[in-house]
């Protein structure tokens, strides 16, 4: 899909006071946050992991909102319109059961380990060479996302309420910064818990009334099947989830499954949630073990669900009867991909929808909600990237062995200057119509390798830091290789098919150039491996916290897992 | 608990941290009462023909106060506690 946020004039909103106020009373709750979070900050661990308090239904709706950014709300609504019903794939099949393994197998790991960030567990399992490459990546990554975030959210202020550019980036990076270093985490989580409830009080009304419009689902299958007959995208292909070969873009149904399953299922979505340390930080600021485990479960629970309000929307939005621009742009697109006229494209869907259905009054709610995720995306971005930088790599590198206190400004001034070079990314962005695409691929070569050295190192003890640092160099490289490729047309392949790919490879070169290595090098004595290797940790240390109130049914890890699968799997079938 | 917590002097800091519940209710209050209000005074011909007929302020609006209620009611029906100063285990104040 490709990510052009021009302004165009049709799809300014009329927002008209009573929006305004709403919209007001949203952003003076967010300071609020940020002000009452601050009395609760007086050490550096209070700042970056909101001193481990919190519990496990704030950490896990923050969990899930973290995720719920400018490629979400915008890139899963643009899938939905354009291909339908696989974009389910990205939730059922990719995030649910990645986030039940990083609960149910990794998270004891984490948790128990006390480390403050991923790189730091890199640090402690394969040693300084690792730690560096890890830590050093992950920051860089994360101020290039912000300025994503800070980009999209400054055009659709921009397109909704007609504000400069260059203001609306800036007035947004200033928000975020007052309450992000005022609060730290505790103010981020606190505002992604809000903003969760708020992108859900826009996308349901939309669901509902979307699908009163076109005459229920079956209504809705009607008239896709009416408005799409081009074999390229057909509405039979849009309307069953597999074998998605329309997202894959791999003809072959086999192929094709097995891109969703291994690339999308396994590689893509366990790299990005189980290492991605915007998402893991969220999970170590809970308050004990049980609560650490939970984050993630319970945060599977709107995940599975809210695919629903997400794509069907999508759907509706690109039927001529709702949006007719949007259509003639499908039918356009499909017939011709080069396509490139017209005024709107896939990612104005969810602007179209809350132009063309909601009223004053819901609209602002729903403005509210929008600028709500992508300022979410973009403290998540921060709150992690300052974390990483002050103990994975000041702490750890530049300056050492100084009181907390030290570090703790450290860490607040390090946040202002995020905000600061994401207001610099933000306009290298704008420069850019299809970045968002071209950085989701990075993020993906990174994660990728990333997992398999994470899973290898927790399940192989034998394995080195030599092997450690080697095996994310090589993955990264391959998987840019592989895009390399795809890019020059070597290897035909088309829609979201290069980054499936691209991480399967990176996951298999990683693992044989791990082993390799290994073979060749000196592992680390097992004593120093206990917590981090699961072979070295006794069972009762991984779940020593499941006693008193975390020993009720409900909070059992296993069964809050089991059950989230068995409900995507279930859903899965009824929309096969 | 673990080694980190007990060396922390403010146990309490968890619940020295505002509840989040009040303001999830408070947000949903005022979001609630200004939009059924919107819904049952200002709904006009036009906005009901863009969504076939549904009034959406007042649909919307009362979830939302619903919403706002039930969040109140479990702040108030179940406070943080706050946790022992010597933290013994590390289960016992969920809220």
């Amino acid at each position: 899909m490709h990510v052009h946020v021009m302004a165009a004039a049709n799809l300014r909103l009329n927002a008209a006071p009573i929006d305004y106020v709403l919209i007001a009373v949203y952003f003076a709750l967010v300071l609020g946050i940020g002000l009452m979070a601050r009395r609760s900050v007086s050490n550096s661990l209070d700042f970056f992991l909101s001193g481990r308090s919190m519990p496990a239904w704030v950490t896990g709706l923050a969990f899930m909102s973290a995720n719920l950014g400018a490629t979400e709300i915008f890139g899963m609504t643009a899938n939905g319109a354009e291909y339908g019903l696989p974009t389910v794939h990205y939730y059922w099949i990719g995030a649910v059961p990645a986030m039940v393994f990083l609960g149910l197998v990794m998270m004891p790991f984490y948790y128990g380990s006390r480390v403050r960030s991923v790189p730091e567990f890199m640090l402690r399992r394969f040693g300084k060479a690792a730690h560096l490459v890890n830590g050093i990546s992950f920051a860089v990554a994360q101020v290039l996302i912000a300025g994503i975030n800070l980009y999209a959210l400054a055009t659709v202020v921009n397109l909704l309420l007609g504000w400069p550019i260059w203001l609306s980036i800036v007035i947004a990076a200033a928000i975020v910064l007052a309450y992000t270093a005022l609060g730290g985490l505790s103010a981020a989580i606190y505002n992604e818990v809000m903003q969760f409830f708020v992108i859900v009080a826009m996308l349901l009304p939309i669901t509902f009334v979307g699908l009163h419009k076109v005459g229920g689902w079956s209504g809705l299958v009607d008239k896709i099947q009416h408005a799409n007959t081009n074999p390229a995208n057909n509405a039979a292909a849009q309307l069953s989830s597999w074998p998605g070969s329309n997202i894959t873009g791999i003809h072959s149904s086999v192929l094709s499954v097995l891109g969703i399953v291994f690339g999308l299922g396994f590689v893509l979505s366990f790299g990005y949630w189980t290492t991605n340390f915007a998402e893991v930080q969220r999970a170590l600021s809970a308050k004990n073990m049980s609560a650490a485990r939970r984050t993630p479960l319970i945060a599977a629970y709107p995940k599975t669900l809210i695919v629903l309000a997400i794509v069907i929307p999508g759907m509706i939005a690109a039927l001529p009867q709702i949006a007719p621009e949007l259509a003639s742009y499908k039918a356009n697109i499909i017939a011709n991909p080069n396509y490139n006229g017209g005024n709107v494209t896939f990612n104005n869907t969810i602007e179209l929808l809350i132009r063309d259905l909601l009223p004053n009054g819901m609209l602002g709610v729903a403005i509210a909600g929008l600028i709500a995720a992508f300022m979410a995306g973009m403290a998540s971005n921060v709150s992690s990237f300052n974390t990483v930088f002050t103990y994975d790599i000041w702490q750890t590198y530049v300056v050492k062995n100084r009181p907390d206190r030290y570090y703790l400004s450290v860490g607040r001034l390090i946040t202002i200057v995020g905000c600061v070079i994401a207001i610099g990314t933000a306009f290298i962005a704008s420069d850019y119509n299809n970045i968002m695409n071209y950085l989701q691929s990075l993020f993906a070569f990174f994660n990728a390798p990333l997992f398999a050295t994470f899973i290898l190192g927790m399940f192989w003890k034998r394995m080195t830091p030599a092997a450690g640092w080697v095996g994310l160099v090589l993955g990264t490289l391959s998987a840019f290789t592989i895009d390399r490729l795809v890019a020059y047309g070597v290897i035909p392949l088309s829609g979201q098919g290069p980054s499936f790919v691209a991480a399967i490879v990176a996951f298999v070169v990683d693992i044989v150039a791990s082993v390799i290595v290994t073979m060749f090098t000196q592992p680390r004595p097992a004593a120093e491996l206990t917590g981090l290797v699961w072979s070295l940790t006794p069972r009762d240390e991984l779940r020593k916290a499941e006693v008193g109130a975390d020993a009720a049914w409900y909070r059992k890890p296993m069964l809050l897992g089991g059950v989230v699968l068995l409900l995507a799997l279930v859903l899965n079938i009824v929309f096969w | 608990m673990s080694e980190l917590a007990s060396t922390k002097p403010k146990a309490s800091r968890a619940a020295s941290l505002f509840d989040l519940r009040w303001i999830i209710a408070l947000l949903f209050g005022v979001y609630g009462v200004v939009v059924t209000v919107m819904g049952i005074g200002f709904t006009t011909q036009a906005d009901l023909d863009k969504a076939a007929g549904i009034n959406v302020n007042l649909w919307t609006g009362i979830p939302m106060l619903v919403v706002a209620i039930l969040f109140a009611l479990w702040a108030q029906l179940r406070p943080v506690q706050i946790p022992a100063e010597q933290p013994l285990e590390d289960a016992s104040s969920e809220s």
